[in-house]
């Protein structure tokens, strides 16, 4: 159960909707789209932004590519990253915020930069993948610059038990390669080169034949 | 013949890159295809009885066929979301052979005269989407995306989105959602993504593993392909075997394979010689096969008969050593977590069911309570508004069908074990209680 909650949040009376039973303040100023003339934006960030509205210029599509464009540049969703992402699309923070609270990669609390999605769902869990994450939480959970997590499938389970660092993929990671693992991810390196699933060979035999 | 299409030349150093591809074929039957009248080119597609691979198994032609004729701006979209638990496939074809799916992808534009087409992959696929962002520049440098294709007059947008993390955007309608910057919760239909998809524009959506086949029917013909495999399930699959097996990985069969053969004879079995207690045949939302199932032909109408799905084409192996409570727990931890919220059975069903393998698992649980956990998944189960309500109460409730002894003895011991504790501590109480009076 904690598990759970932690990732989807569940307010008064078990909702999802939090202050859903508080009455409207109707003395309150309506949300406004931040003043892009006025609201100072990192050219990086904006540059960022601008490419997915190029990209993406219908609707509100370049939503997604915007908040990873915060993200990259903060570590996380901050509320002044939202505001400034949202004068740039000319739409209200709170538009955006709802889209970014919806999914898993979008951090709302500011976490260690360098991410570890470790994958506890089936398969991996059948190779162990519960006792691969109590490990690396042991050997990183301390580390304020790492965000260690369990996290759905990731569509790796060849490799099981396995960890998405920074994005690159690793497994079948064993238990006695944990500490090697945190290492490289405190220092930065490479993790686990030998075990990097873009290097893996197809596994069908009839491959190999032809 | 029949073995590779998906994969032929899959290990190529350098297949991900235009020259190897083209060096190997490629873009050959984007060309012939252009040449092509739509019409013939969806009866084409239709008579190859190619199924959608996405997990419905819906005829990819006929899907194509739904899309209206006339001048209003046309879609494709390819779902490149892959989120199902035990499915690797499409990451896969993505990650070593881009190019097919591009390939894939315009041809299916052409067929349904769509001009603008997105690939949506799931955000996780962070290398897999660099790899496929830089095929597709390849692409459109060529000219093999833009305007006036091959001279055949016919233009074309390719655009790689990503999402963010949520297993619910691989429904078609919510990576509609997804893909148009909202949260993605899917949407009522009909209207069809077909007559009102992206955009409220017409839209065809299909799996990358459904596109990634289209080349191949083009080189063989409608009757060619259609001579793979069986009846009405024609064609190659790519099998995703993971789980307690020797040799976990994509194989690329011909479809009414038998199991047997996927489970033990490509992926090599459980390890050290155990037996099989059950098995998924299609990813995590199928109902669970066991032993005694293993000779079924891997087909769709095989794997129905036997009370199951293809799905994905996603095997997971479970071994005899296997806690039944601990898969259904996975399970219902995975699916409470990824239901969008928007519907109440979905929502609080998925939650409840996984309050109740929590109890049983923490030993306060009575047997009753099984009775219970299968009539919340009966009264998920063609409630809900998408079917990822159902993707829970299916392979739960064959779980509790096949191993209900299973499900009773363990919450038996956790309840034996749990009044053990309580006992062990209140006779530490008493003692000290006891200590204090004298
Ligand atoms: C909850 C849920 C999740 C789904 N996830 C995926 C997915 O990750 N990838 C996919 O191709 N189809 C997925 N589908 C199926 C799609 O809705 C759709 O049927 C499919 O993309 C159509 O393509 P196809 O006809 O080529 O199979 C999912 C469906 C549901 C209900
Ligand atoms: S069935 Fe579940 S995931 Fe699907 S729309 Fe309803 S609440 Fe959302
Ligand atoms: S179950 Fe771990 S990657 Fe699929």
């Amino acid at each position: 159960m904690a598990d759970v909650q932690r990732h989807v949040a569940r307010f008064t009376n078990d909702s999802r909707i939090p202050g859903w039973d508080r009455a409207a303040d109707l003395d309150k100023e309506p949300a406004v789209v931040p003043d892009a003339a006025t609201t100072e934006v990192p050219a990086e960030l904006r540059a960022a932004i601008e490419d997915g509205m190029r990209r993406f210029p219908i609707g509100d599509s370049a939503f997604i590519p915007a908040l990873y464009a915060v993200q990259e540049h903060y570590g996380w969703c901050p509320p002044e990253g939202i505001e400034q992402a949202a004068a740039v699309l000319g739409r209200t923070p709170a538009a955006l915020t709802a889209v970014a609270t919806f999914y898993d990669m979008f951090e709302m609390e500011q976490l260690g930069r360098k991410s570890v999605y470790v994958c506890t769902n089936i398969s991996c869990s059948l190779c162990g993948a519960d006792e691969l994450l109590e490990a690396l939480e042991g050997e990183l959970g301390e580390d304020p610059d790492v965000n260690v997590r369990g996290f759905e499938c990731l569509g790796a389970c060849d490799i099981a038990p396995m960890a998405s660092v920074n994005g690159i993929y690793v497994g079948p990671i064993g238990l006695s390669e944990v500490p090697e693992l945190a290492r490289q991810i405190r220092q930065g390196d490479d993790p686990l080169p030998a075990r990097q699933l873009v290097k893996r060979p197809s596994a069908d035999p009839k491959v190999a034949e032809k | 013949m029949t073995d590779t299409l998906l994969f032929t030349n899959i290990d190529e150093p350098g297949l991900n890159t235009i020259d190897v591809y083209e060096a190997r074929g490629g873009y050959k039957q984007l060309e012939r295809a252009l040449k092509m009248k739509r019409e013939d080119l969806i009866t084409e597609l239709s008579g190859s009885g190619l199924r959608g691979r996405g997990g419905a198994g819906f005829p990819m032609g006929k899907k194509a066929s739904f899309i209206p004729k006339g001048d209003m701006q046309k879609y494709v979209v390819c779902n490149a979301d892959e989120s199902e638990p035990g499915t690797f496939k499409d990451r896969e074809l993505i990650q070593k052979n881009p190019h097919q799916l591009i390939e894939g992808v315009i041809i299916a534009a052409f067929a349904v005269d769509a001009t603008i087409t997105y690939i949506y992959i799931r955000g996780e696929y962070e290398q897999q989407a660099d790899i496929l962002d830089a095929a597709i520049a390849e692409a459109r440098e060529r000219g093999i995306l833009g305007e006036n294709i091959f001279g055949s007059g016919f233009n074309v947008q390719l655009e790689l989105a990503r999402g963010a993390g949520a297993y619910i955007c691989g429904e078609e309608t919510g990576l509609l959602d997804s893909l148009e910057g909202k949260r993605g919760n899917p949407r009522l239909k009909p209207p069809f993504p077909a007559n009102e998809g992206l955009f409220n524009g017409p839209t065809l959506i299909n799996n990358v593993e459904t596109l990634s086949a289209i080349p191949s029917i083009i080189e063989l013909g409608a009757e060619g392909y259609a001579a793979i495999g069986v009846k009405d399930s024609a064609g190659t699959k790519l099998i995703s075997v993971s789980g307690n097996v020797e040799r976990p990985g994509n194989y690329e069969v011909a479809l009414g394979t038998s199991s047997r053969e996927i489970i033990y004879g490509l992926a090599g079995g459980p390890v050290d010689g155990r037996k099989i207690k059950c098995w998924f045949p299609g990813g995590s939302s199928t109902p669970v096969l066991t032993a005694d199932d293993l000779d079924v032909d891997f087909d769709y109408d095989s794997l129905e008969a036997a009370g199951s799905m293809l799905g994905s084409g996603a095997i997971i192996v479970v071994d005899e050593t296997q806690s039944v409570v601990e898969l259904a727990y996975k399970l219902a931890k995975f699916y409470s977590h990824e239901s969008c919220g928007k519907c109440t059975p979905c929502r609080e069903g998925t939650r409840w069911t996984f309050h109740m393998v929590e109890r049983i698992k923490e030993g306060t649980a009575t047997p009753m309570d099984l009775d219970i956990m299968a009539a919340v998944q009966e009264q998920i189960t063609g409630h809900c508004l998408c079917v990822l309500g159902d993707a829970m109460a299916m392979p739960i409730g064959s779980l509790i069908a096949k191993f209900r002894d299973e499900f009773e003895s363990e919450i038996e011991a956790n309840r034996n074990e749990r009044e053990r504790k309580l006992a062990a501590e209140f006779a530490a109480a008493e003692v000290e209680i006891e200590g204090i009076s004298a």
